[in-house]
């Protein structure tokens, strides 16, 4: 078989993980306490009309047909009302996917380039003062809390240096740039932790292999080594680490938005958990949960891309 | 590992062996310093701070650090210090609960899965496979969107959402355990069932577990001070971390203190069960260094 074979049927694959994310997201409206006809028309609505709008929705049938009127909807890209804008849930999303984007594309840029080089530094000079400094780092880097970091590099570059705005947006593209470098940073720092120790670890297993070894017998130098034989194929499992960290990089995202007053997909639930807005909670959570499957298998990709031996 | 199937002394003799035996092992005992200083300070809170963590105290209101109040005051007067000491409480007993209900549950459903094996393994599994097809921050926060704001519907969040991997990890120890020669000696000795796996299966793969939930404690109390911080875990006035840093965010401008002495109390906190974590792999041979 091909060795892309795999994009084909793997998502077939995922038809049941999808299945039991529609099934959770659709338990979890169902448990909100209180009966949502009720809240609909208040206490002192007639049994009559509490039936008719029952009927209405479908709340008279039995669960499962409730939950196939609810896959079906989804079908259509229809996920409801939200209570505080008045509007489609699925559009209100779409609003805001462009900066939560952002911030995850950046933070795992920005990651790469601290990550990189530090690992590079510490696997080369193992056991020296620098490595001993930069593995402190990776240790005490995984308890820090994202949105305490992020507030600090806002006293730092905001405050007392002023280099960069305190929250928001922007508007053009360069303003927003502007906006987005400390929150992307902010969730590079935490991530870069884990990803620098794990770089190193496999840097140093590269170091000792066969390979490397022949390639010094070949009289090439360190350096070259490093750059063409070392760092690509270290990268490998790092690509892999990012894809397992997908889901801790959309909550450390929806946390760092509402530090920088983000308009993205995270303020959006923090914001309708408060006014409980359930259709809109029930919307975001179903989209980043899709979109951790998807990312999960754009790794799968790229790591049967980046190295030949990988069959999926 | 091998020392866990084999010696036979009560658990106590083991624990204290384990920190006698670390004597080389500079991870463990800093880890376990540094956990068992914060466990005092937590105990100790209401002889050690020096003032009331609520009371409020207005004409001494947003002052720096001095010697008066080593870690400066809030808007409403009152001592940071006292407040990161208060604070201990409940972001370790938030790092403990945490982490022993998805212990628990993810124990039991990893072995019974393991153990069992067909369609309950199948069921049980892809469970496991959705809960962590989402984000594990966003679940949780979908679950106390639900059960409303505060510290019992965090521990219910995290008891529902936490256990996947444990139940991953225990899992994979026992279908390796199920095959060993010592359980063949003992399902043909005639025991039942659940003895072999409650007596002979289990206790040979907590070690894993045990090392992963010291870790576990710091993603815990990373998660639980974040969604304090959002404002629906610890509700405010009390003197928690996480609510201690949203409280100061309005005063970052004016007054660094408010925030970056509770963000230091998590980071050493964190940085406590990290090292115990490594350090206890180390010993129990789990991890090479």
């Amino acid at each position: 078989m091909h060795r892309y074979s795999f994009v084909l049927y793997r998502p077939l694959q995922l038809i049941p993980v999808l299945f039991g994310i529609s099934v959770l997201s659709f338990v979890l409206v169902k448990s909100i306490p209180g009966d949502p006809v009720r809240m609909l028309l208040g206490t002192k609505a007639t049994p009559e009309a509490v039936a008719r709008i029952r009927a209405l929705y479908g709340l008279d049938e039995p669960l499962f047909m409730q939950y196939f009127y609810f896959l079906k909807n989804l079908g259509i890209g229809e996920m409801g009302q939200s209570i505080l804008y008045k509007t489609p849930v699925l559009p209100l999303i779409a609003d805001r996917v462009a900066p939560t984007l952002f911030l995850v594309i950046g933070s795992v840029l920005l990651t790469l380039l601290i990550a990189v080089p530090l690992a590079s530094v510490a696997a080369t000079w193992r056991g020296r003062a620098v490595d001993h400094a930069i593995r402190a780092f990776t240790t005490a880097g995984l308890g820090f809390p994202a949105f305490w970091l992020g507030i600090m590099l806002i006293i730092l570059f905001s405050v007392k240096l002023g280099l960069f705005p305190v929250a928001g947006y922007g508007e053009t593209v360069i303003d927003k740039l502007h906006h987005m470098i400390l929150p992307c940073l902010t969730v590079a720092l935490a991530l870069s932790a884990v990803v620098t120790r794990n770089l190193r670890a496999s840097m140093i297993a590269e170091l000792a292999s066969d390979h490397a070894t022949a390639a010094r017998a070949k009289g090439l130098s360190e350096s070259w080594i490093f750059r063409r034989h070392i760092l690509p194929n270290s990268l490998i499992p790092a690509i892999n680490l990012l894809a397992i960290n997908v889901g801790w990089l959309i909550g450390g995202s929806v946390v760092v938005e509402t530090v920088f007053s983000l308009p993205g997909m995270g303020q959006l639930l923090v914001r309708a958990i408060f006014t409980r807005d359930y259709m809109v909670v029930q919307g975001v959570t179903l989209v980043f949960a899709c979109a951790t499957v998807l990312l999960n298998f754009i790794a799968d990709v790229l790591t049967v891309a980046a190295d030949p031996r990988v069959k999926l | 590992m091998s020392d866990f199937a084999l010696s036979r002394g009560n658990w106590l003799e083991r624990g204290i062996g384990a920190l006698r035996l670390g004597r080389a092992n500079l991870n463990l005992r800093l880890g376990a310093g540094i956990v068992l200083a914060w466990a005092l300070v937590a105990l100790l809170a209401p002889w050690i701070a020096p003032f009331d963590p609520i009371a409020h105290n207005l004409p001494d209101k947003l002052q720096g650090p001095s010697l008066a109040y080593p870690f400066g005051t809030d808007n409403f007067g009152r001592d940071i210090l006292s407040r990161v000491i208060y604070g201990a409480r409940i972001d370790l007993q938030m790092g403990v609960i945490g982490v022993l209900f998805p212990f628990l549950i993810g124990t039991t459903i990893g072995s019974i899965a393991g153990y069992a094996g067909g369609w309950v393994d199948s069921v049980l599994m892809r469970l496991v496979d959705v809960v962590l097809a989402f984000p594990f921050l966003v679940l949780m926060l979908a679950i106390i969107a639900i059960l409303g704001p505060g510290l019992y519907s965090f521990y219910i969040a995290m008891a529902l959402v936490g256990w996947v991997s444990y139940a991953r990890l225990v899992r994979a120890q026992v279908l390796v355990l199920k095959t060993s020669d010592f359980v063949t000696a003992a399902r043909s000795l005639g025991f039942g069932r659940l003895r072999i796996l409650f007596r002979h299966i289990l206790p040979n793969c907590i070690a894993g577990s045990i090392v992963f939930s010291m870790s576990d404690v710091v993603l815990v109390v990373l998660s639980g001070s974040a969604i304090s911080y959002l404002g629906l875990g610890v509700q405010p006035p009390t003197a928690e971390w996480g609510v201690m840093i949203a409280e100061g965010q309005n005063f970052i401008t004016t007054a660094w203190w408010i925030t970056t002495f509770p963000g230091l109390a998590i980071v050493f906190m964190a940085l406590g069960f990290s090292l115990l974590a490594d350090g206890l792999a180390e010993r129990l041979g789990l991890r090479q260094r």
